[in-house]
C-alpha cells in the first residue's frame, strides 16, 4: 500500500517552480499532491502525480534532479484530532517520520496525510494493525 | 615506446653541458639581436660571455607576461619578419594578447617535442588521432597536429567545439587518440550520454589532455567515464605550445620537460628565490633553441616542483609533478594559499559529487568569503533535507580539514556551472581589488 512519490532538486531562483509546473502540464501530468520543504539555497518538491513515470521522465529530460520514494497515504476523517490520533498510533510504535504534508479530499470529508518513513513496511503494518486506512496509489490519483 | 632514442636518454652529464652550451648561445643572442634583452642584462650587470655554467642561469633576469605585453606585438623577436613562418597569440583576455613567432627550424623542433610527447603517451602511427584542441592563434590545435602528422597517426583536425559532431566523427571513424582539455574529455561523455552514447564503447584508449591544471582525482574519473588512459601534457605558447613537458604512459606520474630545449627551474614565487629539486614553488623557464622568440628565464606561473629521481620509463629527463595550480589562480583567502585544484580533489573524495565546481569569492566587510558551488545529481539527491544538508556539511568539513578555511556549499541544480570546451573557467573573484 505504498505511494509512488517523485522528488526534484530546485534551485531557489525565480522560474524554476513554475519551470517544473510547465514541462509537467505540458505532458498533462495533473499533480495530486505537494509540498516543498525550502532551506537559504534550495528546496526539494515532492509531488504526488497520476502519472509518475512520465512525469519523472519529463523532468530529467528538462534537467532536472529527479528521485522516487515511497510514501504511505492515510486517511483520517477532517476534524479535531483527527491528526493526533494517527501520530500517536506511530508514537506508541516508535515509528519514526521523516517528514509529511496533508491535504483535504473534495468529497469525503476525510483529510489526506502522505508519510514518509525511514522503515516503510514497519509503519504500514502497524498502522495496519489499529485499523487506519492506508490509500492505495490509485485511489489517491484518482480523488 | 621512445620517440629518439638518443636524445630521450641523453646522460645526465651530457644532456647538462649540451644544456651549458645552448643556454650559453642563446644568451648571446638575445643580448645581441633584442634590445630589451641588452637592456635587462645590463641593469642586471650581466654580460652574455659570463654565463658559462648551468649555474650562472641565475645571474640572469627573469621574463614576465607583462614583459611580453611591453614589446607587442613584435619587441621580443629575435628574427626579423622575414624569417617567421607561423605567429601564435594568446586569447588576451587579461589584456593584449602575447605573441610569438615561430622560425622554420622552431615549428621543426616543435614537431620533434611533440611527436616525442605522442609517443610517451602511447600514442603510435597505427592511431586515429582526434583533435579537439583549438586551431587558430592558440598553439593546442596545430601544435598537436604537426607532432601528429610526424608520428604517422592519421589526424583529424577537429578543433574545439560542435560537440555533437565530435562525437558523431568520433564513433564514425573510430578515433583511437583524444587530444583536449581534461574538462573538454568530460563534457564529451557526459554529452554522449545525453546522446544515450556510451562514449567507453568508443575505439578511443588514450586520452593527451592539458591547457588546464587537472587533480589525480580527476584524472580517475575521466579514465573512468571516457573509458581511456588520461595523460597529462604540458606547454604553453609563451615557451613552445603544447609539448614542452609530457607524462609518459609507463609512469603515469610527473610530467618529463624536454631538457635537450628547456631549461626549468623552480623559484619561489614571492622572493624569486631559487628552489632546491623538489620543492614546490613556481616554474621557470629557459628556452636553449628558440630562434624566433627565445625566453630567458620566463615566470610560466605554473606550481609545481621537479622530481629528479630517475623514472621507469628510461628517459633521463626530468619531470615536473602536474601543476598544482598557477600562481595568479592562486588565491589568498583569509591570508590562506587555496588553489582551485586543491577543492577539486575534496571533492572527487566524496562518492557521487560532481567534478564540475565554482568558486565564487567576495568579502564582506572585512572578511574574504568563500563559496563552493557543487553540483547535486541523482546519487547525490535525495527528498530529505536533512541529506542535503549533510552532504553540503561534509564538503564544509573536509575542505576545512584540508585549508583550515571555512567556506559555504551552495547545492546547484545538475549542469548549471558552465562546461569548458577551452580552458575551464573555476573561480569568480568578486572582491574589491
Amino acid at each position: 500500500m505504498k505511494v509512488e512519490q517523485i522528488s526534484i532538486f530546485i534551485e531557489n531562483k525565480s522560474g524554476r517552480l513554475a519551470e517544473v509546473a510547465r514541462v509537467l502540464g505540458e505532458k498533462g501530468v495533473n499533480i495530486r499532491a505537494l509540498s516543498l520543504a525550502d532551506t537559504s539555497d534550495f528546496g526539494i518538491l515532492r509531488l504526488l502525480v497520476d502519472n509518475t513515470d512520465i512525469a519523472q521522465t519529463t523532468l530529467k529530460e528538462n534537467g532536472f534532479t529527479v528521485n522516487k520514494t515511497e510514501v504511505v497515504a492515510v486517511e483520517v476523517p477532517d476534524e479535531p484530532g483527527g491528526l493526533c490520533n494517527i501520530l500517536q498510533v506511530l508514537d506508541d510504535a516508535q515509528v519514526n517520520v521523516e517528514y509529511m504534508y496533508a491535504f483535504v479530499e473534495r468529497n469525503a470529508g476525510n483529510a489526506v496525510i502522505i508519510f514518509r518513513f525511514d522503515d516503510v513496511d514497519n509503519a504500514i503494518a502497524v498502522l495496519n494493525e489499529k485499523g487506519v486506512s492506508i490509500l492505495s496509489g490509485e485511489k489517491l490519483y484518482s480523488l | 615506446m621512445i620517440w629518439n632514442d638518443e636524445f630521450e636518454r641523453l646522460p645526465r652529464e651530457a644532456l647538462e653541458s649540451l644544456q651549458a652550451k645552448r643556454l650559453q648561445q642563446v644568451a648571446e643572442r638575445v643580448y645581441a639581436t633584442v634590445p630589451f634583452y641588452k637592456q635587462q642584462f645590463d641593469k642586471a650587470g650581466v654580460k652574455p660571455e659570463k654565463i658559462k655554467s648551468l649555474d650562472d642561469l641565475r645571474r640572469l633576469p627573469f621574463t614576465l607576461k607583462q614583459d611580453m605585453r611591453d614589446n607587442y606585438p613584435y619587441g621580443l623577436f629575435a628574427k626579423p619578419l622575414d624569417q617567421i613562418v607561423r605567429i601564435h597569440a594568446s586569447s588576451g583576455t587579461t589584456g593584449k594578447p602575447t605573441v610569438v613567432g615561430y622560425t622554420k627550424r622552431d615549428i621543426e623542433n616543435w614537431t620533434e617535442l611533440m611527436a616525442r610527447s605522442f609517443t610517451a603517451a602511447g600514442a603510435n602511427r597505427g592511431d586515429i588521432l582526434h583533435n579537439a584542441y583549438g586551431y587558430g592563434l592558440f598553439t593546442g590545435g596545430l601544435g598537436a597536429h604537426y607532432g601528429a602528422e610526424k608520428i604517422g597517426a592519421s589526424v583529424i583536425p577537429m578543433s574545439g567545439g560542435n560537440t555533437k559532431k565530435q562525437l558523431m566523427i568520433m564513433q564514425d571513424f573510430g578515433s583511437t587518440v583524444l587530444t583536449c582539455t581534461p574538462s573538454y574529455s568530460l563534457y564529451l561523455a557526459e554529452a554522449a550520454a545525453e546522446e544515450g552514447l556510451d562514449i567507453r564503447k568508443f575505439k578511443l584508449r588514450i586520452g593527451i589532455l592539458g591547457a588546464e591544471p587537472w587533480s589525480e582525482k580527476l584524472r580517475n574519473e575521466i579514465e573512468e567515464k571516457v573509458g581511456i588512459k588520461a595523460i597529462d601534457i604540458y606547454g604553453l605558447s609563451e615557451i613552445l605550445g603544447p609539448g614542452v613537458g609530457v607524462e609518459c604512459i609507463e609512469a603515469q606520474s610527473g610530467l618529463h620537460i624536454w631538457e635537450d630545449h628547456f631549461i626549468p627551474e623552480i623559484i619561489d614565487p614571492i622572493s624569486g628565490e631559487s628552489l632546491p629539486d623538489g620543492e614546490q614553488g613556481e616554474l621557470v623557464i629557459t628556452t636553449i633553441t628558440k630562434e624566433g622568440i627565445p625566453m630567458i628565464r620566463y615566470r610560466t606561473r605554473d606550481i609545481t616542483r621537479i622530481i629528479a629521481e630517475p623514472c621507469i620509463c628510461g628517459r633521463t629527463h626530468r619531470r615536473l609533478e602536474r601543476m598544482c595550480g598557477r600562481s595568479d589562480d592562486m588565491l589568498i583567502i583569509r591570508g590562506v594559499n587555496v588553489y582551485p585544484s586543491q577543492i577539486e580533489s575534496v571533492l572527487m573524495d566524496i562518492e557521487g559529487v560532481e567534478p564540475h565546481y565554482m568558486l565564487i569569492v567576495d568579502r564582506e566587510g572585512t572578511l574574504d568569503t568563500l563559496e563552493v558551488q557543487v553540483e547535486v545529481n541523482e546519487q547525490t539527491f535525495s527528498d530529505e533535507i536533512k541529506v542535503l544538508q549533510g552532504l553540503s556539511r561534509r564538503i564544509e568539513k573536509e575542505i576545512k580539514d584540508l585549508l583550515g578555511i571555512s567556506c559555504r556549499i551552495r547545492l546547484v541544480e545538475p549542469k548549471t556551472i558552465a562546461r569548458s570546451e577551452g580552458k575551464a573557467q573555476r573561480v569568480i573573484d568578486n572582491r574589491p581589488k
